[in-house]
């Protein structure tokens, strides 16, 4: 049997870096979708207590290490670099799907405006928050970690977001070195 | 124009799909008379003041929305989320 090399989204794509802000890959290991059955919500909270994190309500993130449970939609999170077994949720393997990229840097939200029509200042949207929201026109979702963001888009549309981000950033660097 | 998603907060109006009334939600029963299902499928109201329809909030959590909103004033009044109420009719 042929043996296969395992390759992340952005393979071949190295950080860049316009006007301080800098763009990367995160490499997560493993994404699962954790849908919440009706009645559930009970399992699923005692299955999330030893693992340091709970289940979050709309807009936020809860974390204990790497492990990070992200709210990405109504009864719905994605555990990012950890799996579960629960009775309480529909449990799907999302691994393949989403890329993830980070932009850090001071002028990150600034770039981030470019893109989406979002209130992405530090009080508005401080670390610990996280949003479904369009990047461009692609579904996504973003979280404010300490120093900047991490997006989770369609593994299909990995490269499409890496490029609209890059563009947004060598415009600000632009505009700021006029 | 923006509408304030119970989930997701104020956005964009671009980030909906408008369906339509929410007469939809109104499914007639099995067995009802023809003339039900000819206003449930066609018949529309087309009202000065307040509505309510149907948003699909695409862009965001991917939920159905029903909207009351004034179409002389363009005031939203109101967004709720349509899944808790088609849940609980489903469990009756």
């Amino acid at each position: 049997m042929p043996r296969l090399i395992t390759k992340s989204p952005l393979a071949g794509l190295w950080p860049v870096t316009h006007g301080g802000v800098a763009l990367s890959e995160v490499v997560l290991e493993g994404i699962t979708s954790v849908a919440v059955l009706p009645g559930g919500q009970k399992a699923v909270d005692k299955t999330l207590k030893p693992l340091g994190v709970a289940f979050p309500a709309p807009g936020l993130f809860s974390e204990n290490g790497a492990l990070r449970l992200v709210w990405t939609g109504r009864d719905q999170a994605f555990l990012l670099n950890g799996t579960l077994a629960c009775e309480g949720a529909a449990l799907t393997d999302q691994s393949d799907g989403w890329a993830c990229l980070r932009l850090e840097g001071a002028a990150a939200a600034d770039v981030l405006a470019r893109l989406y029509p979002l209130d992405l200042r530090a009080a508005a949207f401080p670390p610990g928050r996280a949003a479904r929201a369009a990047l461009g026109h692609m579904s996504s979702v973003l979280m404010r970690v300490e120093g900047g963001f991490e997006i989770l888009v369609f593994r299909s549309m990995a490269r499409s977001a890496w490029t609209e981000l890059e563009h947004a950033m060598q415009h600000l660097a632009a505009r700021a070195g006029a | 124009m923006r509408l304030t998603c119970p989930l997701c907060g104020e956005r964009d109006r671009r980030e909906f799909y408008y369906y339509g009334a929410d007469d939809y939600l109104r499914r007639p029963a099995e067995g009802a008379p023809a003339a039900a299902w000819d206003d449930y499928l066609h018949n529309r109201d087309n009202p000065a003041g307040e509505t309510r329809d149907l948003w699909y909030h695409e862009a965001g959590c991917g939920q159905w929305l029903a909207v009351m909103r004034n179409t002389v004033t363009h005031a939203v009044l109101a967004v709720d989320l349509v899944a808790p109420v088609a849940q609980k009719r489903g469990r009756k």
